[in-house]
């Protein structure tokens, strides 16, 4: 066999049955579930009769619909409640372990797969959620998954799957300060579009992303989806060993070796081949701030609103007129110019201790500006909202005026209550600029934490990198 | 999914063209989070009086007489017979779950809308086509004969009347049929390489220990 690529590995070592046109039966290591895609596939099973396959490949938690005030006060909207319930009791019936809404590992199912260590090197990893592409960050091959396939998983421990093709990231360099992991991810995905990773699973590799922590390395895969490609991955180093060692589901002892020794493995040969090859040079690299509403709308942080009238291109006009009518922009009006209204520090992109940790320094003494009516950070995981306050990072977001929430994706989706008004502007580490995503009529700027830090202090965007 | 072999079932005859899926199970049992339970709300529109809600005892709502399923004589059924383009309207999945879980197993109709028809398949419910006349002929004889039975054998692909008087054939395409037959859905499909799937699993259990604590 010829040098492989990272993903044909991943691939070959999960095929237990392939057809004649190539559709193969993938074996799922691991499969993790949230309230809102299972309840029917749960349903599914009963019906007809089925167990889970293998009950300990799952594991479960509540993050949509959960609220981020005092949970004691329980889930007001009965639709939401429903659906949280319904989790806890299928949980239940087929013996899934849960993370529930009062159980201090509990968080976005994302943050909380790679912090218990359910994640680890070598797997397949699904869940019914296109953000799953996060998992990719331990050499997983790791993707989203709708309603009839975790019913389909949760039965058969496999899924239907055609492979993609291989596509190389490559950033080169080394990152400059108040630039990040997420910085990283808008440049590619405004370089090649919302639709340029459509059909092929994204490596990501090179100086630049050998140099970010598990965090960072998270945050790109996490919106590989986002860049149109189901999975994004990253190979396995010392970073991410030194990561998952004594990590409740990690293995131990002479195990661990043996583990670590395989692990090893998982990485693209020298010479494999790719059908696409990207490369960026991080040290070029500005913050970035998407002025849209599709994630590949996205500039630096010293450039302008667009002018719809320099594209040649009357479909992209047109879209970009439509943007930034929905946004309540002007065109070339510079970025440091648009003052927020709200700001989110949170979701499966940014809301790892490490974000915190960076968001923190950035606020540190300061106050959020008088026009922000509000600021809040959302840890990921009840674990990283401990490590948190352990470290005082609570008490500096809380001096500063920021709202210090229970986990969950919150205003991430605002499938609760935490959701934009209309007409309200809002910088958010999360992942999606959609209209209406944040809450109808929100408008929604994707920037990293340090930067959603800053503009809550200066009350619009500023240049992170110029932070005293 | 549940196997159909042979079934034989009471007929209730839906004298309407066009039935849509929104007369099926109306928008509003829709935000449910279930595949079941749609069975109280099957043709809601047209069995109750008053104007249904979701989580509502149906039990204590006024039905209309004149709906056919709430004739005495048509409890139980399990065949629905109807008239063309069945199903047509909304793609939604839960216009099969509601009619499954009112109990019934096939539907006779000289046409399906599509997305119904496919819809059906997946969940163990068998659409019949049968022409005109013979879907006729079937009406007339279901409203002249209290406690008229169909005899549905799938394998034969025929439809004989309980008494023995009559049969019609239908046609159905072989691999569908050999999905009902056995029970297979996807998942049905998949489970067929139960052993592989084990086999693989034991090696992988082997090899990689640590997947599996
Ligand atoms: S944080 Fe947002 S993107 Fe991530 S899983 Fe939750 S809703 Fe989806």
């Amino acid at each position: 066999m010829g040098p492989q690529t990272l993903y044909d590995k991943l691939w070959a070592s999960h095929a237990v049955h392939v057809e004649d046109d190539g559709t193969t039966l993938l074996y799922i290591d691991r499969h993790f579930l949230h309230e809102v895609t299972s309840p029917q596939a749960f349903e599914g099973l009963r019906l007809a009769k089925r167990k889970p396959w293998r009950v300990d490949a799952n594991l479960a938690t509540a993050d949509h619909n959960v609220p981020t005030t005092d949970r004691s006060l329980g889930i007001s909207d009965p639709v939401s409640r429903t659906q949280v319930e319904t989790l806890d009791r299928n949980c239940a019936e087929f013996g899934i372990v849960q993370f529930g809404m009062s159980d201090p590992r509990q968080g976005i199912v994302h943050v909380i797969g790679p912090e218990q260590g359910a994640t680890l090197p070598g797997m397949t990893v699904v869940c019914g959620d296109s953000h799953t592409s996060t998992h990719g960050a331990f050499a997983c091959l790791a993707h989203g998954i709708g309603t009839s396939e975790v019913e389909h998983v949760l039965a058969t421990q496999c899924l239907l799957a055609k492979k993609s093709k291989n596509m190389l990231v490559w950033f080169d360099g080394k990152l400059p300060r108040g630039v990040t992991a997420k910085d990283m991810i808008l440049a590619l995905i405004g370089e090649i579009g919302t639709a340029g990773g459509t059909g092929y699973a994204i490596e990501y590799a090179g100086p630049a992303v050998r140099a970010l922590s598990m965090a960072g390395r998270m945050t790109l895969c996490n919106m590989a989806i986002e860049a149109g490609a189901r999975s994004g991955m990253v190979a396995a180093d010392e970073t991410t060993f030194e990561y998952l060692k004594g990590r409740p589901y990690a293995p131990r002892g002479e195990m661990w070796d043996r583990a670590v020794a395989y692990w090893r493995t998982l990485h693209s040969d020298e010479g494999a081949h790719f059908d696409r090859v990207v490369r960026i040079d991080v040290s070029q690299l500005k913050p970035q701030v998407t002025w849209g509403t599709s994630p590949e709308m996205v500039t630096t942080i010293d450039g302008r609103v667009p002018d719809p009238k320099q594209e040649q291109d009357p479909v992209k006009r047109a879209g970009i007129e439509r943007a930034l009518e929905y946004m309540g922009l002007e065109p070339n009006v510079p970025i440091t110019d648009i003052r927020i209204d709200k700001v989110f520090i949170g979701s499966c992109t940014n809301s790892r201790i490490e974000d915190l940790r960076a968001a923190a320094e950035v606020v540190r003494g300061k106050r959020v500006a008088s026009n922000v009516k509000l600021a809040m950070v959302v840890p990921g995981s009840g674990l990283v909202k401990a490590q948190a306050e352990q470290e005082g990072l609570d008490k500096i977001f809380k001096d500063a005026g920021f709202e210090w929430r229970e986990p969950g994706c919150s205003m991430c989706l605002g499938m609760n209550p935490d959701q934009l008004e209309p007409g309200e502007r809002c910088a958010s580490t999360s992942n999606r600029n959609f209209e209406g995503r944040q809450g109808p009529g929100g408008r929604t700027h994707l920037v990293s934490p340090e930067m959603a830090a800053a503009a809550a202090i200066a009350g619009h965007f500023v240049d992170v990198r110029h932070w005293q | 999914m549940e196997k159909f072999t042979v079934h034989r079932g009471l007929v209730a005859p839906l004298d309407r063209a066009n039935v849509d899926t929104d007369a099926i199970i109306p928008k509003q049992f829709l935000k449910s989070i279930k595949r079941t339970g749609f069975g109280p709300n099957l043709f809601d529109g047209w069995r109750y009086l008053d104007v249904g809600q979701p989580d509502q005892d149906n039990s204590k709502r006024p039905l209309n007489p004149d709906f056919v399923l709430n004739q005495p004589r048509y409890q139980g059924a399990s065949i629905l017979l109807a008239r063309e383009n069945f199903g047509c309207g909304s793609s939604r999945e839960h216009a099969p779950w509601a009619l499954l879980d009112y109990g019934f197993r096939a539907i006779i109709a000289p046409s399906f809308a599509e997305i119904f028809y496919n819809n059906s398949f997946k969940n163990g419910l068998l659409p019949i086509v049968l022409d005109e006349a013979q879907v006729d002929e079937l009406f007339k004889d279901t409203f002249a004969t209290p406690g008229f039975e169909l005899v549905i054998d799938l394998e034969a692909q025929s439809i004989s009347y309980a008494d023995g008087s009559k049969r019609f054939a239908f046609d159905i395409d072989p691999f569908r049929k050999y999905c009902l037959l056995n029970g297979l859905d996807d998942i049905g499909l998949t489970l067929r390489h139960a052993d592989k799937i084990k086999a693989f699993e034991e090696r992988r259990r082997q090899e990689q220990p640590w997947l599996f604590a």
